[in-house]
């Protein structure tokens, strides 16, 4: 029994069923009651749920993180939304010095089980601070899990894995896909890890790796590549921390070619860690050097030039014939 | 939860229009600048329904609107001299107005094609702040400059209830009274932040928490530009003197959405706003304008025809404002040559050159 829904939509049921899994989730964020969110992932949660579980905060991003904390520490599992990726600096404090510390200070005494939803990235025609992907910074902190689905059956299994995972989450949610349509089966939970990537799309002849907003993208690049007689594998990472750099090393044994494919800009962003992870374990398979597309070393442009600095299909076609032709 | 005491509301003009008096706060103008207010407040309110309708018809990514805070922000903005600063939140269009920045400014950064609009220099006014509360730090700091300056001018820091809750707004409050800075903080109270009513953010009255930090706090009429002015006048003469920051909350309500992304009527009722349309901030002056016979129907069908002609130029003016290059993406990004921006702005050029026909 399947039905169609959008990523947004499975956001929402992945946390209802996390709330009815476990009294000890609670749901907390500016916005999140009455109103459901800004992007209405935690619509008619509230309603169903109550306002002890589902919680209006005052407007304080580092008040939501580090009351997170403290919850947790009296046993409660918080999965908190921060509304927008450029607000997530007021938190960056406790998170980075706090949430993610906590468990080694502690000596495994006070695990920190809490998830930070986080809607990124561009491509929404937004003003500044509501386009950034600021993964880089979380998977750079050691402590942090951070991952990112691609498409809304992920974005439901994993948002209750990520509840149910010991260690503190930063779950980038690709807010430009969040109408973006798949079917779902709820019955069946997919065998794979969380904190496993998956060939999005089978290739012989060039690895893409990306996430997030990103895959579509990528899928879409593939399309068109095949129709110039390339074909394109396309890597959903699904997780940035840990990465999975077997299934990586795995395709571009096979390919001899990678691209990485970020929004994030390029410099010190997810692809360089890739890029050098793979030199380190595929020298003498490599046939050309990892390429890598991103975001620019600007800030995110206003929204009239987002199109310039997002990766597009023709940037991930332009990297791929680059390496082609190596 | 403590609403706050209403006698403790200063107000100079009733909603009906009728002049009332305050023991502590009073204006005397001359009737051109009775006129002058009324024409702010009219022309501002002609620029936010203009960028709000710029907005539906896809001109605008997004508009914020300040509908029913005008009274709030043109008394506090006229209260400041040119040598005093003002640091905004992304809301004041209003105040915007009185430090003489063109309201094409506005659009360019709600249409997307800037992520500033002027030069704060040149205005003695900040970029919009879009980061709630970051702002109000900023106000202090510059305050403190002017206090080392040994200068006799005042800052002033608008934020909101929602922001009162963030630790910069916190810490701001906590640096001024410490340095005795000559910042006046202006909280309009519009009762909203986002979706979130007054109590979510406090259990008093946001005025009193400055007692707290050491410093007066008072709450104002917000719809009345008059009370507005007069209060806010003396808290910034008291900065001025070295008397030290002060914290003025308007009350006042946001009678529109937050931003043209959102509705409202999901987590509102209507009476609500309908009780507060009795006390708009533009009809009572209009009253009081009639009522002391300063104004006639000339008078009004005038500022009707400027805020005519306004919006028409910002029709105009929006439409036909260019996109920028891509290239520009990477101007001043630093203030001297940095050798990655440069190689990925010759990155991006060259790759633009590959499409014969220009890219999309």
């Amino acid at each position: 029994m399947t039905e169609t829904v959008t990523m947004a939509k499975a956001l929402t049921l992945g946390l209802r069923r996390a709330l009815e899994d476990d009294p000890k989730v609670l749901i907390m964020g500016e916005d999140v009651g009455k109103l459901g969110g800004v992007f209405r992932i935690t619509d008619g949660l509230q309603k169903d749920f109550g306002e002890h579980r589902v919680i209006d905060t005052p407007l304080a991003e580092s008040g939501i993180a580090g009351t997170a904390v403290g919850l947790a520490m009296r046993g409660y599992r918080p999965v908190v939304e921060i509304q927008f990726d450029g607000f997530v600096y007021p938190a960056f404090d406790q998170i980075v010095s706090q949430v993610a510390k906590m468990h080694a200070r502690s000596k495994g005494d006070v695990p920190m089980p809490l998830v930070i939803r986080i809607p990124y990235g561009g491509g929404i025609g937004a003003v500044e601070h509501h386009s950034e992907s600021p993964e880089a910074y979380f998977a750079h902190t050691a402590g942090l899990r951070v991952v990112s689905p691609s498409n809304p059956v992920d974005a439901y299994w994993m948002v209750q894995q990520a509840v149910r995972c010991p260690d503190p989450v930063v779950f980038f949610e690709p807010k430009r896909r969040y109408w973006e349509k798949a079917e779902l089966d709820v019955a069946v939970e997919p065998a794979e890890p969380l904190f496993a990537g998956r060939v999005a799309r089978p290739g012989r002849d060039v690895t893409v790796a990306c996430y997030g907003p990103m895959v579509r993208t990528c899928l879409d690049a593939a399309t068109a590549a095949q129709q110039e007689g390339r074909d394109v594998e396309v890597l959903d990472l699904r997780t940035l921390s840990p990465l999975d750099l077997d299934l990586i090393a795995d395709s571009v044994g096979r390919t001899g070619r990678l691209v990485v494919v970020h929004e994030a800009s390029v410099f010190l962003g997810l692809g360089a860690e890739i890029a050098a992870r793979v030199q380190e374990r595929c020298f003498y398979l490599l046939q050309a050097p990892v390429l890598r597309v991103g975001g620019y070393h600007a800030p995110y442009p206003p929204s009239r030039l987002e199109e310039h600095y997002l990766p597009d299909l023709d940037r991930v076609l332009d990297a791929v014939d680059r390496v082609m032709e190596f | 939860m403590d609403t706050g005491d209403p006698r403790e509301l200063v107000q100079l003009l009733t909603p009906e229009g009728e002049r009332v008096h305050h023991p502590d706060y009073d204006v005397e103008l001359t009737d051109d600048e009775y006129r002058g207010l009324y024409r702010d407040l009219a022309l501002v309110r002609r620029i936010d329904v203009e960028a709000t309708a710029l907005q539906r018809q896809g001109e605008l990514g997004l508009w914020a609107s300040l509908l029913g805070q005008e009274a709030a922000q043109v008394g506090s903005g006229r209260a400041l001299r040119p040598d005093d600063f003002a640091f905004p939140t992304y809301r004041e269009h209003g105040v915007a107005h009185t430090r003489g920045v063109d309201p094409l400014q506005l659009l360019a950064l709600f249409r997307g094609v800037s992520n500033g609009g002027w030069d704060p220099h040149e205005h003695n006014f900040a970029l919009y702040t879009i980061v709630i509360g970051n702002q109000c730090l900023h106000a202090v700091g510059y305050a403190m400059g002017v206090q080392k300056d040994q200068a006799e001018s005042a800052v002033i820091a608008y934020f909101g209830d929602g922001a009162s809750s963030q630790g910069d707004v916190n810490e701001s409050f906590i640096w001024a009274a410490v340095f005795n800075a000559p910042v006046v903080f202006f909280c309009q109270n519009n009762q909203w932040a986002i979706s979130e009513p007054l109590e979510k953010q406090t259990r008093i009255p946001l005025y009193r928490r400055a007692a707290g930090f050491g410093f007066p706090g008072i709450r104002v009429d917000g719809n009345d530009v008059l009370a507005v002015l007069a209060v806010t006048r003396a808290f910034l003469a008291r900065a001025r003197e070295g008397g030290g920051p002060g914290l003025i909350e308007a009350f006042t309500y946001r009678m529109g959405a937050h931003t043209t992304s959102d509705d409202p009527t999901r987590y509102r009722l209507a009476s609500d706003l309908e009780a507060w349309k009795l006390k708009d901030p533009i009809e009572r002056v209009r009253s009081f304008l009639w009522r002391q016979q300063l104004a006639d129907q000339s008078f009004f069908d005038g500022v009707e025809a400027e805020a005519e002609t306004l919006a028409l130029r910002l029709r105009d003016g929006c439409r036909s404002m260019p996109d920028p290059g891509p290239e520009q993406i990477f101007d001043y990004v630093y203030a001297e040559p940095h050798p990655l921006v440069a190689a990925e702005r010759a990155e991006l050029t060259a790759y633009l050159a590959t499409f014969a026909g220009g890219h999309q």
